[in-house]
């Protein structure tokens, strides 16, 4: 009954954003209040009839539902609860669920809190938003439904794939999809704008939140894929280059642009045709990444279920979409008034060079993803692209963007200087060759990478201190000066402070790891030792052991260095008998340095087992690094300027002295 | 700088940017494209020594032998029509069987294919669809999906 109430409700869903699309958009363009004002109603019952079906069919999995097919396929009656609710969506069908859950959400939050937007504007992006959500609601619908029943029901399910079964990837999902389908606002809020014909500041100030919010989930759920792949799959790294993982790196990349040009267009009134096609290009990524991933065409842990008809209708959404956005944005773009000028040298000069260059990169993140399915579909040839292609164009791009990043936040809007820019940088650069010069003194037979990626980060890292201590005046003023002066800073400020500090970590950490990690392979039996980066590793035990859902193996290994005992840690191998399928539990110890992270393979007591143990230097790091740019994110978020529903006339008076000085 | 004068700036670099990164893609594809050869594709192309490359198809029953060392495996993968010996050093994956699709990255060198990688699949319904392919070309699939 609770099935067949999810599936009504999916269905009344649709036909709400069927009327959410049509009504408001006539209205705008009749400039009728009343059918304008059908929006809101509608965005917020379309939520909670989605949000009702997501609640039935979490129910079915919670209460082991077996008579409903998708419950009998993807869950199993000993599951951990933790593991039967994000069965939800570690499924085809319930991730849609939550993909348009997540759409309905963020429309719902702008007919709530978006009252200080034109109302013409506010239908446009409501009727836009609902649109997408017929595409996907109909998708569901005709091809995914969860909600089929299964007759008879079996006495229990087939579980979910076991590597699925982890806390990390639990909220992997939720995240990478609120990055995803918040991307969606901002192409809402770009194709009302070109049906408006009217892009201006106030514009950029409503879109900025829903980008900014989108990207701060994206990077956490990208982080969180990444991290779950360090430790689950038990090959040692972090990132392969994969399509999978590409296919969520490119919106990212393009979001990134997306939110400095927006800043672009808030400030200075310029670069608004480009920010408008970036919009439009990042949900369009953005589906591409969920074409790529749902339709089969690549192998992955994440397609569900391999079904032609699924990909064709993803693909088709995407073409009516992103080409119908396209077509308005030929039609329009042309008719909007140019903004303000700018000096090539400025800061408007350094993000578009900032977008240029991650532009490129994106292109080239593309080019190696869909290139071998190109070449597939072309002359039958089969290629895959890996991390050499990667490193070869990826790399060099990033150099300069890295470089740029310090000077251009230096720049002053519409006419920098540069000469003055590099002369407040002299510290950033004794940093870098500082750190340059150490690297290469500790590594001097290594390859010259590392020496590199510190100075960058390096010259990163300290270009962003300097700048945000010449906001404050440290140094310059009293400490207790320096002090108020911080705290009336915009939060915004720190966000972006955090942000940069945050990647200029993470180079660190991704460059000290491709160049410097070490990997031990031995055959152990019990008692026996292996020695990685001077630690002694001896396997002192194996046992078996009963889990909820799976048998193990445990070992027990000591860690000492020079004789001193370290740690003692407990690699798993895991055994799910209803999928026959085994898992490595790798055990990672943490330093603030350093992982040493350990993987027991196959083996039995007399043979012996396969003992794979990896030293990472500053992985932690990467993860650490991430984790600021998320957290920068979030407290850019918290500024009040930015706040859905606090328009900038709310700020007080005295505050605008502070955003001029935060221009200057 | 006058508007117009602006945009052509914007764009030139633009252009410019794009004929880098293409270059840099054009470039980086020849060194490090890894083509994916069935047994039956490698006895009649001719692979360059030393190139990388991926070979996939089932692993053979009972193929599978292990050295004293218990770190050395070896095992034959075969598309039902040839066969291709494989050696590989290190641990296989989890849900490396025999009588499953298999695909290894690595370096034939004399009729043996050394790997340094080996993929298996991810879960119970999954073939490595480069496998799933060549099966099909040898006239050999029994699998009823696709």
């Amino acid at each position: 009954m609770i099935a067949e109430l999810g599936h009504y409700a999916l269905v009344l869903a649709l036909l709400v954003a069927l009327v959410q699309t049509t009504v408001p958009l006539f209205g705008a363009a009749k400039n009728d209040f009343a059918l304008m004002g059908v929006a809101q109603p509608a965005a917020t019952a379309q939520f909670l009839s989605i949000l009702f079906a997501f609640a039935a069919l979490t129910y079915s999995y919670v209460t082991s539902d077996f008579s409903v097919i998708n419950v009998a396929e993807n869950s199993h009656s000993l599951k951990p609860l933790l593991y039967k609710i994000s069965g939800v969506w570690g499924n085809h069908e319930g991730s849609m669920i939550l993909w348009v859950l997540i759409l309905a959400l963020f429309g719902f939050a702008v007919a709530r809190f978006g009252v200080h937007l034109p109302p013409t504007l506010k239908a446009r992006v409501l009727s836009v938003q609902g649109s997408i959500g017929v595409a996907f609601l109909g998708f569901i619908l005709l091809t995914s439904n969860p909600f089929l029943r299964l007759d008879p029901a079996p006495i229990d399910g087939r579980d979910l794939n076991p590597l699925l079964q982890d806390p990390g990837l639990a909220f992997h999902p939720p995240m990478l999809y609120l990055g995803y389908v918040g991307f969606s606002m901002a192409f809402s809020f770009a194709v009302a704008a070109l049906i408006e014909g009217k892009v201006d500041p106030a514009w950029a100030r409503w879109v900025r939140p829903w980008t900014l919010a989108a990207w701060t989930a994206l990077t956490a759920g990208i982080t969180l894929g990444s991290w779950w792949a360090y430790y689950e799959l038990g090959w040692g790294g972090w990132w392969y280059w994969d399509p999978v993982e590409n296919a969520s790196f490119m919106p990212w990349l393009s979001g990134t642009a997306l939110l400095h040009s927006a800043v672009v267009v808030e400030k200075r009134d310029a670069l608004k045709s480009w920010t408008i096609l970036l919009a439009i290009l990042t949900f369009a990524l953005s589906l591409m990444g969920t074409f790529l991933v749902r339709s089969g065409v690549l192998t992955s842990v994440h397609a569900f279920a391999v079904d032609p008809e699924r990909g064709l209708y993803i693909l088709a959404i995407l073409v009516v979409f992103i080409g119908g956005a396209l077509t308005i944005f030929a039609l329009r773009a042309p008719t909007m008034k140019l903004g303000g000028l700018f000096q090539p040298i400025s800061r408007e000069g350094g993000l578009v060079m900032n977008n240029l260059l991650l532009s490129v990169a994106t292109a080239t993140v593309f080019i190696g993803t869909l290139y071998p399915l190109f070449l597939d579909a072309t002359t039958d040839q089969k290629v895959s692209v890996g991390p050499p292609f990667f490193n070869a164009t990826f790399v060099p791009v990033m150099i300069p963007l890295v470089l740029l990043m310090a000077i251009g936040p230096m720049l002053a809007w519409k006419r920098g200087d540069l000469p003055a820019a590099m002369s407040r940088l002299w510290f950033a650069v004794l940093v870098s060759l500082g750190l340059g010069v150490f690297i290469f003194w500790v590594n001097a037979d290594e390859p010259f990478t590392p020496v590199i990626g510190f100075a960058l980060a390096g010259w990163l890292a300290a270009g962003t201190l300097k700048e945000f201590g010449d906001r404050v005046g440290l140094f310059r003023e009293k400490l207790s000066q320096s002090l108020a002066r911080a705290r009336r800073l915009p939060r915004s400020t720190y966000g972006m402070t955090l942000a940069h500090l945050g990647l200029a970590i993470f180079i660190c950490g991704a460059v000290a790891d491709s160049a410097w990690r070490t990997e031990v392979v031995i055959n152990a039996k019990e008692s026996d030792k292996a020695s990685i980066a001077g630690f002694d590793a001896l396997l002192e035990k194996v046992e078996r052991q009963q889990g909820p859902n799976y048998q193990l193996e445990r070992a027990t290994i000591v860690i000492k260095k020079d004789g001193e005992y370290i740690t003692t840690i407990f690699p798993e191998r895991r055994f799910y008998p209803v999928q026959q399928m085994p898992t490595t539990e790798a055990a990672i110890h943490t330093t603030f340095l350093a992982d040493i992270y350990v993987s027991l393979g196959e083996g039995g007591k007399n043979q012996g087992w396969t003992l794979r143990l990896w030293y990472n230097p500053l992985i932690p790091w990467i993860w650490a690094g991430c984790l600021i740019m998320v957290f920068g994110g979030l407290i850019s978020l918290s500024d009040r300027r930015l706040r859905v529903g606090a328009p900038f006339k709310k700020i007080e008076p005295k505050k605008s002295k502070h955003s001029g000085l935060e221009n200057a | 700088m006058t508007p117009k004068r602006r945009r052509l700036t914007m764009v030139g670099l633009g252009l410019l940017m794009v004929a880098a990164a293409t270059t840099l893609a054009l470039n980086a594809f020849e060194d490090t494209l890894v083509f994916f050869y069935s047994p039956s594709d490698l006895m009649k192309a001719e692979t360059s020594p030393g190139k990388q490359i991926r070979v996939g198809g089932l692993v053979k029953e009972d193929s599978l032998k292990k050295s004293n060392d218990g770190l050395t495996v070896s095992f034959t993968i075969t598309d039902l029509d040839n066969i291709l010996p494989v050696k590989f050093e290190g641990a296989l994956p989890d849900l490396f069987r025999e009588g499953q699709g298999v695909v290894a990255e690595g370096y034939l060198i004399q009729g043996t294919f050394q790997a340094n990688h080996v993929l298996a699949k991810h879960d119970e319904n999954y073939m490595p669809k480069e496998v799933a392919d060549s099966l099909k070309k040898s006239g050999k699939w029994k699998g009823n999906n696709k």
